[in-house]
Formats: structure tokens, sequence, C-alpha cells
């Protein structure tokens, strides 16, 4: 679905933070009528006073409250410019470009005779736009199934508000937390035959669950997180090599069908 | 009233600011942001005689200040520009610019004869300076005799402006820049990007595809200032300064080294709206200097 939602630079106040170890969730409000942003869409980020961080960062939106022109951002704090990001105090302003890209292509509402069986895939901070998308997928009356996976049990963020809309499983590289392993080597794959699945890590990851959608002739969609300057299909960073050659991912994107994709 | 419109001989800007090639799209990219007719032109994306796909990702690297990027000219080539995309912009209230590269210099010609059919695009900008090809673009840009042979060649053909970007990847600009002018540019822009290199030191690779590629942004300002100063002595031609423009102060500066108009890059990326700020900056800066119209700021560098 693309978003016919004009794009617009608008300025927002850091108003809750919750912040952890490598990450931090981060409610944004703005003053201004919240546009309409769909479950994959993105927005670009400025970072002030960060002499290394010349461009804006792109971040998947994580939730958001259009009532109350609110929006939630998961935060990595990867380089200087997450990690100033995600260290902002209360109140801080902060500029944003928004919404970019196109979002996830969402089911038809459920029918009571027919429920389609929906997976969810997210690795380490690729579940940010998998929460939002979980909401919308509520609402068209889906209970999606949730797998996420990390390193530790200190990437798997949010798993509260994932159960109100379905059942999580969990997998992490040391163990600690659900099966140990990687997402695509979780027992539950082995029994599920699911009709759609929606994933975004890792590309690595998103690769082997590609494979997997293959193997099982199964819908899928993978959110891309390509490096890009702009966000809006100006500098022509960020491409990606589709079935239509070289494509942004910043416009043709973020959310790609496999089957647009040469991996 | 300060009068804010500047010649580039025949072609007349009713501002100084331009947003210059491969940082604005075809202008559609920014019509959510910005009123393009507020600018004095745009410069749209490098445009060849057949299609390119550029190279392959990644290719940008973010830069203290600044960035790299490697695009390689992706672009659909001019025919499809004629047809799908001249339609779409040629009623933009502004001057649209094309920006042509190639890789011989026939490559040139056939294109800036295809373009000058288009009765709304009043002049071309020759990109001689691309980085990022691997044949063609920068040759030409660091070469006299190419130099030299392509501007004549194009100029026999082509008649409307005809504009000339020039590389900073050279000893001294002012030659080239000379070599332009005598062949009939009727105006050089500078600086195309500085050619530089990032490395991820984790995992001992490049960071971009083609390892090298061009830097632009706030950090490559000041070199650009002093190409344009020099520049600007060594030719009668109108001079268009660009290189990290991000604000009214920084068009000023370029302008009072002698830049007749300014060309805002990279800055679009960061601020989409910023030209036009840029723009409404200069009345300002002309009120209160006492300057009564943008044309008289150029080289009015006070040196004591």
């Amino acid at each position: 679905m693309s978003s016919i939602t004009n794009k617009q630079v608008l300025d927002f106040i850091l108003y809750e933070k919750e912040e952890w170890a490598n990450s931090a969730l981060m409610k944004f409000k703005t003053t201004e009528v919240l546009p309409e942003i769909f479950p994959g869409q993105f927005v670009q980020v400025k970072i002030e006073n960060s002499p290394d961080t010349y461009l804006r960062r792109p971040l998947s939106v994580n939730f958001t409250d259009r009532e109350n022109s609110c929006l939630w951002l998961l935060v990595q704090k990867i380089g200087p410019g997450t990690r100033k990001l995600a260290g902002l105090a209360l109140n801080s302003k902060v500029n944003m470009i928004l919404p970019l890209g196109k979002s996830f292509t969402l089911p038809e509402p459920a029918k009571d005779s027919f429920q389609q069986q929906i997976m969810l895939i997210g690795g380490g901070i690729g579940t940010a736009p998998l929460l939002f998308l979980s909401k919308s997928l509520h609402e068209r009356g889906y209970s999606p199934v949730f797998l996420l996976g990390g390193r530790s049990a200190a990437d798997i963020l949010q798993i509260d508000q994932f159960r109100l809309y379905g059942k999580v499983y969990v997998t992490t590289q040391d163990g600690s937390m659900g099966e140990r392993g990687l997402v695509t080597e979780h027992s539950i794959l082995k029994e599920m035959q699911p009709d759609r699945m929606y994933c975004c890590g890792p590309k690595p990851m998103m690769q082997a669950v590609a494979s997997l959608a293959r193997a099982k002739n199964c819908w899928c969609e993978v959110s891309l997180e390509n490096l890009m300057a702009c966000g809006f299909g100006a500098c022509l960073c960020c491409v990606e090599k589709t079935t239509q050659g070289h494509v942004c991912t910043c416009t043709e994107g973020p959310v790609f069908n496999i089957n647009q994709l040469l991996w | 009233m300060v009068d804010l419109s500047v010649q580039l001989k025949a072609l007349r800007l009713k501002n100084p600011v331009m947003t210059a090639s491969g940082t604005f799209g075809y202008g559609e990219e920014y019509l959510d942001f910005m009123d393009v007719s507020r600018i004095g032109g745009i410069i749209v994306k490098g445009t060849t005689i057949r299609p390119r796909e550029g190279n392959d990702y990644p290719r940008m690297a973010e830069t203290a200040s600044g960035m790299l990027n490697a695009v390689g000219l992706q672009n659909k080539g001019v025919h499809y520009f004629v047809k799908h995309i001249y339609p779409r912009i040629c009623d933009f209230n502004t001057n649209v610019l094309v920006n042509v590269s190639g890789s011989t210099v026939d490559d040139y010609v056939q294109a800036a004869e295809i373009i000058q059919e288009l009765d709304k695009i009043p002049g071309i900008e020759l990109n001689v300076s691309c980085p990022n090809v691997k044949e063609g673009g920068m040759a030409f840009g660091v070469s006299p005799r190419a130099l030299s042979l392509v501007v004549k060649e194009v100029r026999a053909v082509y008649k409307k402006h005809l504009m000339l970007k020039l590389s900073p990847n050279v000893t001294d600009i002012t030659e080239l820049a000379k070599i332009a002018e005598d062949q009939g540019a009727d105006s050089l822009s500078l600086i195309n990007t500085l050619l530089g290199m990032a490395i991820d030191a984790e995992n001992r690779r490049p960071k971009l595809s083609t390892v090298t590629g061009g830097l632009s942004g706030p950090c490559i300002k000041p070199v650009a200032l002093r190409m344009v100063w020099q520049t600007y002595k060594a030719v009668k031609i109108p001079v268009i300064g660009i290189g990290g423009i991000s604000n009214t102060a920084d068009a000023i500066e370029f302008m009072l080294a002698g830049a007749s108009a300014i060309q805002v890059g990279t800055a679009n990326f960061i601020d989409p709206g910023v030209s036009v700020s840029i723009a409404e900056g200069i009345t300002d800066y002309c009120r209160r200097h006492g300057f009564k119209s943008a044309k008289e700021l150029t080289g009015s560098l006070i040196i004591d």
C-alpha cells in the first residue's frame, strides 16, 4: 500500500523515554496534526549537535497515537547518531521528515469462516515496525503469531505489548530466553504453515526467512534498512537490486515482497 | 525593495539560488516541501544518452560534516527524460536545466541536441566532473585537451545556455576554466565533488562498492570557496558557486567571492526546503548591508 499522505517536516518534543543498555523507546509529541502513517513507513530524524552525524537517521515507526499527535520510535544505539538521539533529555525538540516509504500490505479484514495464519518475524531492533503492524492486523481481526529473535534476552523488546496481539515465540543465540539459536531455527516453523509472513531484521536473517517462505510457498514481505541520505528519492544512494533494476529503498520500499528481490 | 534577479549571460534567474544536480531529483521529489517557483532554477539529475543502472550498493558513506557518494549517474537516459519526465516538470515556474554527462564526446553532443528541442529547458549543465563513472565523466574535466574538445563540439550544436560544471580534482582549476570560456561556455559552475574514500576498519573493507567516491557537504566549503574566488578572477563569464552551501551565510560568502549565483546541494537531503529559506535570507542580507540588488554582491569581497 502506498501512502497518499504528503511528506512533512515537523518538530516534536520528546515526551517519554524508556532506556535500556543498547536501546531506547522514545515517545514524541507534536503540536501539529500528526499525518496519517501506515505500518512499515519510516521517519528521518535530524540529529542536532553531533558533529559526526551530518545526515538524518531513518527509523521505522514503532507505534502511533494520532488522536494525541504522538509517535514512538525504538532506537538501537549503534553509532554516534543513534546514541545521541537515545540520550536526549525529556522535552528536547526533535525534527523529523515523515511519513516516508511504502507500508506493509495488509490483508483484507478477517472473516469468521476463514482466518489466515499470519506470522511476524523480527530480529533485534527489526521488531520495531512489527508492533505497529500488529495493531493494524488486530484491527482487521487477525491474531498473528510472533517469532522474535535476538542475541540475548536483552535484545527482546516490548514482548508484553506483542502479547496483547498474539502468541509470542522467542529465540536467543545464547539461550537466555526462549529456544536457543536463530529465529529461522525455531521449532514453531516446522509445525506452522503460515499464509503470510512479514519480516524485519538483519539482512542475512531476512534472506533466510525469504528462503523459508519460498520453501513453504508462503507470501512474504520484508522491510529493508539500506543506508540512505535523503529518504525521499532524491539521492539514489539506498538502492536495492530488484526485478526492476536498481530501485530506491526509501520510495519503492522499505517494504518489498520477496518476489521483487533478487535474493 | 531588493532586486534579487541575476543574469547569467542571456539566462535570467529570479534569484541567485539554484539546486545542484543529483541532489534534487527532477524537482518532483521536493514538491511536498517547497514551492520550486521561489528559487532561481533547478538542475535535474545527470542525464546520459543511454540508461545507466549506476554503481552497486553501498553507494554512500557519511563523513564528518558531509558524505561520500558513488551513485554513478544512475538515470533512465535522455529519451526517457524527454518522453516521461519533461512533460511532468516543464511547467515548473523556474529555470529547469538538465545536467548532461557522457562517456564519449559524441554522447554529450547527441544528448545536447535532443535536449535543445525541449522548449522549456533554457540550458544545460555539462557534467565533465563526475568522479563515479569508470570512463568519461571526470576524465573530460581534468584533461585540458579533452575538455577543450567536448566544450567545442557541444557548443557547435547547442545554442541555449551552456553551463559547464568543473571538477575540483585538478591542480589548477583556472586553467580548465579558461579553456571552457575560450571554447564558448556561457557560465561555469563549481565545484563538483572532491574525490575521497572511507574505510570500515573493523571489517577492513572500503565503505563504498567503488572504493572511492565524491565528497560533498559543509566539509568541502572552504575548498569550493577558494576555487570560486580563483576562477572569478581568471574568467569573464559568470561563475556559479557550489560546495557545502547549507544556509544564507554560506550563499553570501560564495557571492562575495565572485559567484553570480549559487547551487544548494547536499543540504537539500537534510533540510529539503532550505533553498527557499536561502533565497529569502539573501533579501534580508542585502537590506542590512545596503545592497539594492543581489547582483551587486558578486565579487564584492573587501580585502584590506
